[in-house]
């Protein structure tokens, strides 16, 4: 029997537009509980709801990055079921006719690319928030529950996956892809540990070709978490064949802690949703020119960026993906760029040094105090053997502490690296002198000798000494003295 | 003074307060005078504003007396159907469910009703959700029509139109979704107007079917009709489903000139099914059109047949998901704290909270849209309403307007009607067609048939409002119907 | 074709009602009542007719991204049956 993991994800991104998606309540985060819901999105008596037309554009941006078509004619259904979280018992989404259909999007796992198709790319609200009081915090045993309506009514965009991915490796590549790109369009922070990016997943086991039996994977909070779930639960569905069992339809929840899937079985279950078309909303019907103005408004995407960087700057794919996995990290390497330094040195220096003192100091480079220009001074200064690697290093700290700039904190401080071969050879020459024990030891074969007396030069020096310049000098003299 | 008063039309009293000649305060005192008196035997108010009508009556005196600008109807009270949302004042459309609700918001109806300073002077009865053609269905008890206490004043905007007969307001708001304005306004002898869908905003209106839902007036005459619309038409972005058309000019519009106009008399609504008395009033005010130089024709409009049937797969299905949200969780009333799980809540309070009718509804509709029978009901119904649509088209292709009665019947027996749910959804067999349509109706009355008003139906093509009132104007003035019950002379 | 006992508990289910047998074995008689009326509609021909949600089309009608004010909280919760500080009490959910 051969296996085969088939899997299709289902992902909700919520839309940082600044109101919600039928009225004005804002969509910001966190908060006073019920700080932010207005009749509309409490779902009073009598109140209609009004599409953002803000929501509808960043949906449209997303569906023309994943290579969908935008449909002619698109109209919201209403999706009937009832739920505390849900103001109206009923979420405003779209069901046989979505915004967009039939994208494509490709992945790279490196040994190979996978193209993973796009069913939809539809609009729909979000529900509220249910926070269960009881002992454990959770839903069971739960004594009551309080509901917290702020983020009713927050746009979402839905995704749905055609069943083409075939490892959680694939699954967890493609949402962060995913995020990626929202990220890059400016239409979702995409924080899973928010709630702002959810994804489910269907996965099956095919059997020598022959369809499985989907069963659906909830609960999944982080990319980890995704990688987990589906792992073991393609694990476990193999068990299950292999013991020649059925894998049985059904909604599983991930638990985080013990790492696995486990049947989420409710008798209040009733799957039937009565979708019908929603009579309190107009069709969408976006005309070209609108999505062409869309269109145009799109930014080079991660997976672009990523093959330019790697074909016509030939960074290696490390840095560039660091730099590309991070839309703000690759404006400030391009801005740094302009500046004309050698691009896979400046590459490394932003996805290095700089990134880690971000990192360090958790600052985002939006704030960070170094200017892509100072860095790309840094640079040239290091490049043209005015400064060492090493005090480049120290001159970036400073700088990034300060935010002063790199050229005037070397300038001020004196910082200009000895590689004047005259001068050098005074200082290794009193070195030699003042340290008969270690020239011996040299002579005598050990190499630890020369870094001590190279530390004795930088430090004569105060670590001005150009490193190359003083080791070969140092080295020459040495073997002279012979 | 008194007897003046009465006898006039909202306008004309708008008038008269604006001259000084009465104040706001004695006409909204002798219109709370008598729904004092009336009330405990005719039940058409819900509630009743006395102490906001009086305050506003005040303000409205003060300011008029000091030479502020005031609204175009300043101090004429208005009864408005209790299934608008009036910022605090209770809101219930006649169901236990939300019989303390107090709304935090004004339906923009009630905004614009209040730029005209106009006054509130109570909430009227209803069928329970706006879902009946009787007033019976009311948690707070059935309306009696003032024209015979023993009988129903129709519904569900029933508690509006007895008010208005009984003289308990100069003119009312009521609401259609099938019928519920110009059924009621036929069995009490008065003037209703369902505007085309989405000219009037139906923000604040607690939806019933919401495709079909529209607000409009119920008056004592056509100039007032035609003046209560121009205050409570108009774009509302809050509403998606308003039309972005300027407002018109109705009260203008009344010149009373119809000729060379062409009027179809549609064939399946004058027929079988319809009360011979009714059908006797109804030829003779054709026969009173033809001899305002206009032209009758009969005209068939095949499938109306398939009207009813089809609303009450549509209006049931729509009305399911739109009660779904009364589950005493954010307002309203719920059945016990201490219930097991929500859902049990969910169950107890949505069985204790709503009544017969609308859990009859609920059920049809839940049941048309549920898995598998979707396309066989609702799919089919909505199919079923294209056609409509288009003969409708087709008939206004040669037809100005089309005129029907507007119930086959007259007013009906308290209790005839109630245990026959069919029998019941037959009463809306001549105003159905219009609501699937979206295209604007009125009521008028044209006689009496056993000492019990008879309503005349003008039907015309979307946004054709003007063309509508005018013909009942010539119509109102030419009929002279100047019938009045017994209780309005009380 | 009648609608069965069965539909008539799935659908009380699904509008969260409860009835009783008997009450139940009356609804599905009125149901049966009004939807045989309706069957009348099944059988008429509307191959290629375009179902109508709205009757006056409109289309694309948005309102700006912009924020308005919310309710103020209290207002939020005062209409509601049972309500703490921090917002709306329901019974378990489980
Ligand atoms: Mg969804
Ligand atoms: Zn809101």
């Amino acid at each position: 029997m051969e296996f085969e993991t088939v899997i299709g994800l289902e992902i909700h991104i919520e839309l940082n537009t600044s109101s919600k998606m039928f009225c004005g309540c804002s969509t910001e985060f966190g908060g006073e509980p019920n700080a932010r819901a207005c009749p509309v999105c409490l779902g009073h008596p009598g109140v209609l709801p009004v599409v953002n037309r803000g929501a509808v554009e960043s949906a449209i941006m997303l569906a023309l990055a994943l290579n969908c078509k935008i449909s002619e004619r698109s109209i919201f259904h209403r999706k009937n079921y009832f739920y505390p979280d849900m103001p109206k018992n009923y979420q405003i989404s779209q069901y046989d006719v979505p915004l967009s259909v039939d994208g494509w999007f490709d992945i790279d796992m490196g040994e190979y690319e996978r193209r993973v198709g796009i069913v939809r790319v539809h609009l729909e609200e979000d529900t509220g928030k249910s926070i269960h009081v009881g002992e454990s915090g959770r839903i069971h045993g739960a004594e009551y529950s309080l509901e917290d309506f702020n983020r009713a009514g927050i746009p979402l965009a839905e995704i749905v996956t055609r069943p083409d991915i075939r490892s959680p490796e694939e699954s967890s590549v493609f949402l962060q892809n995913l995020r990626d790109i929202a990220v890059y369009l400016g239409i979702s922070d995409c924080k899973m540990e928010e709630g702002s990016l959810r994804c489910d997943a269907n996965i099956s086991i095919s059997v020598d070709g022959k369809e499985g039996t989907k069963v659906e994977i909830k609960n999944m909070n982080s990319f980890r978490s995704l990688r987990r779930a589906l792992s073991f639960e393609e694990e476990r569905q193999r068990g299950v064949l292999n013991a020649g069992r059925e894998v049985k339809q059904e909604t599983r929840h991930f638990d985080e802690v013990g790492g696995e899937t486990h049947s989420l079985r409710s008798k209040e279950e009733a799957f039937d949703y009565r979708y019908f078309p929603e009579p309190d909303l107009v069709p969408l019907e976006p005309d070209k020119e609108w999505t062409n103005d869309l269109r145009a408004k799109i930014p080079e995407l991660p997976q672009e960026k990523r093959k330019r960087y790697e074909s016509a700057l030939l960074l290696p794919k490390e840095i560039s993906s660091v730099l590309v996995g991070d839309r703000a990290l690759a404006e400030y390497f391009e801005r740094a760029l302009t500046e004309g330094q050698d691009p896979v040195e400046l590459g490394k220096w932003v996805s290095g040094e700089l990134l880690a003192l971000l990192r360090q100091e958790s600052i985002p480079v939006e704030e960070c105090r170094v200017e892509p220009s100072g860095l790309a001074n840094l640079i040239k200064l290091v490049s043209e053997k005015v400064i060492s690697g090493k005090m480049a290093k120290d001159v970036l700290r400073e700088a990034f502490d300060s935010g002063e700039r790199p050229e005037e904190i070397v300038k001020e401080g004196g910082l200009f690296q000895i590689s004047d071969e005259n001068e050098l050879v005074g200082v290794v020459d009193d070195v030699i002198k003042e340290n008969p024990m270690a020239v011996s030891d040299f002579k005598s074969g050990k190499e630890q000798a020369l870094k001590f007396l190279m530390g004795k030069v930088m430090k004569k020096t105060r670590g001005k000494a150009s490193p190359e310049e003083a080791t070969r000098i140092l080295t020459e003299r040495l073997e002279n003295q012979a | 003074m008194k007897e003046e008063i009465l006898g006039k039309k909202a306008i004309e009293i708008a008038d008269m307060i604006k001259k000084r000649e009465v104040s706001a305060s004695e006409v909204t005192g002798l219109f709370l005078e008598r729904i004092e008196k009336l009330e405990p035997e005719l039940g058409s108010f819900i509630t009743v504003c006395a102490e906001s009508a009086r305050e506003k009556a005040k303000e409205i005196d003060k300011k008029i007396d000091s030479g502020e600008k005031v609204g175009r109807f300043a101090g004429v009270p208005i009864a408005v159907k209790d299934v608008l949302c009036t910022k605090g004042i209770r809101t219930t459309c006649a169901s236990k469910i939300l019989e303390n609700f107090v709304p935090v918001y004004d339906a923009t109806v009630i905004e614009r009703i209040s730029e005209a300073s106009m006054i509130v002077i109570g909430k009227t009865n209803m069928d329970e959700f706006a879902m009946g053609s009787s007033t019976e269905n009311s948690f707070f008890g059935p309306t009696k029509n003032p024209w015979d206490k023993e009988r129903v004043p129709g519904g569900s905007s029933g508690g509006s139109a007895a008010a208005m007969a009984a003289g308990e307001a100069p003119w009312a708001i009521g609401s259609d979704t099938g019928g519920s304005i110009r059924q009621p306004a036929s069995l009490c002898g008065i003037v209703g107007l369902k505007p085309t869908y989405g000219l009037v905003s139906r923000y604040g209106l607690v939806a019933f079917a919401s495709s079909l839902d529209q607000v409009g007036p119920m008056t004592g005459n056509v100039a007032d009709c035609a003046a209560m619309l121009e205050v409570i038409a108009g774009h509302d972005r809050r509403d998606s489903t308003s039309i972005p058309a300027q407002r018109n000019e109705y009260l203008e519009g009344l010149t009373g000139d119809l000729k060379g106009m062409k009027v179809g008399i549609v064939s399946e609504l004058s027929g079988d099914g319809i009360d011979e008395g009714v059908l006797r009033c109804f030829r003779l005010t054709c026969e009173i059109l033809e001899s305002l130089g206009v032209i009758c024709e009969e005209v068939s409009l095949p499938n109306f047949e398939y009207a009813l049937s089809s609303y009450y797969i549509i209006a049931p299905a729509e009305a399911s998901s739109n009660l779904a949200r009364y589950d005493g969780v954010r307002y309203g009333f719920r059945a016990r704290d201490n219930a097991d799980s929500v859902w049990e809540m969910y169950e107890e309070t949505r069985t204790g909270g709503f009544g017969q009718e609308v859990k009859r509804r609920i059920m049809l509709g839940t049941f048309a849209l549920s898995a598998g029978y979707y396309e066989q009901y609702y799919g089919k119904a909505q199919k079923i309403r294209t056609l409509i649509l288009r003969d409708f088209e087709k008939a206004f292709e040669r037809f100005d307007i089309l005129v029907s009665p507007t119930s086959p019947t007259v007013a009906f027996r308290i209790g005839e009607k109630v245990d026959d749910p069919l029998k019941m959804y037959l009463s809306d067999i001549c105003t159905i067609p219009v609501n699937l349509a979206g295209i604007p109706a009125m009521s008028i009355p044209c006689g009496l048939d056993d000492g019990l008003p008879v309503g005349f139906q003008l039907m015309g093509p979307a946004l054709s409002e003007s063309l509508i009132l005018n013909v009942s104007f010539a119509l109102e003035e030419e009929i002279g119907f100047d019938a009045k019950p017994q209780t309005f002379r009380a | 074709m009648a609608i069965e006992m069965e539909d008539v508990e799935h659908v009380a289910k699904l509008a969260r009602l409860k009835f009783t047998h008997e009450e139940m074995k009356k609804l599905k008689r009125e149901l049966d009542a009004v939807l045989e009326h309706a069957r009348v509609i099944e059988s008429i021909e509307t191959e290629g007719v375009p179902p109508t949600s709205h009757a006056i089309p409109l289309v694309n009608v948005y309102r700006e991204d912009v924020c308005e004010p919310s309710l103020e909280r209290d207002e939020v919760i005062k209409c509601a049956p049972w309500a703490g500080e921090q917002g709306f009490m329901v019974p378990k959910i489980i």
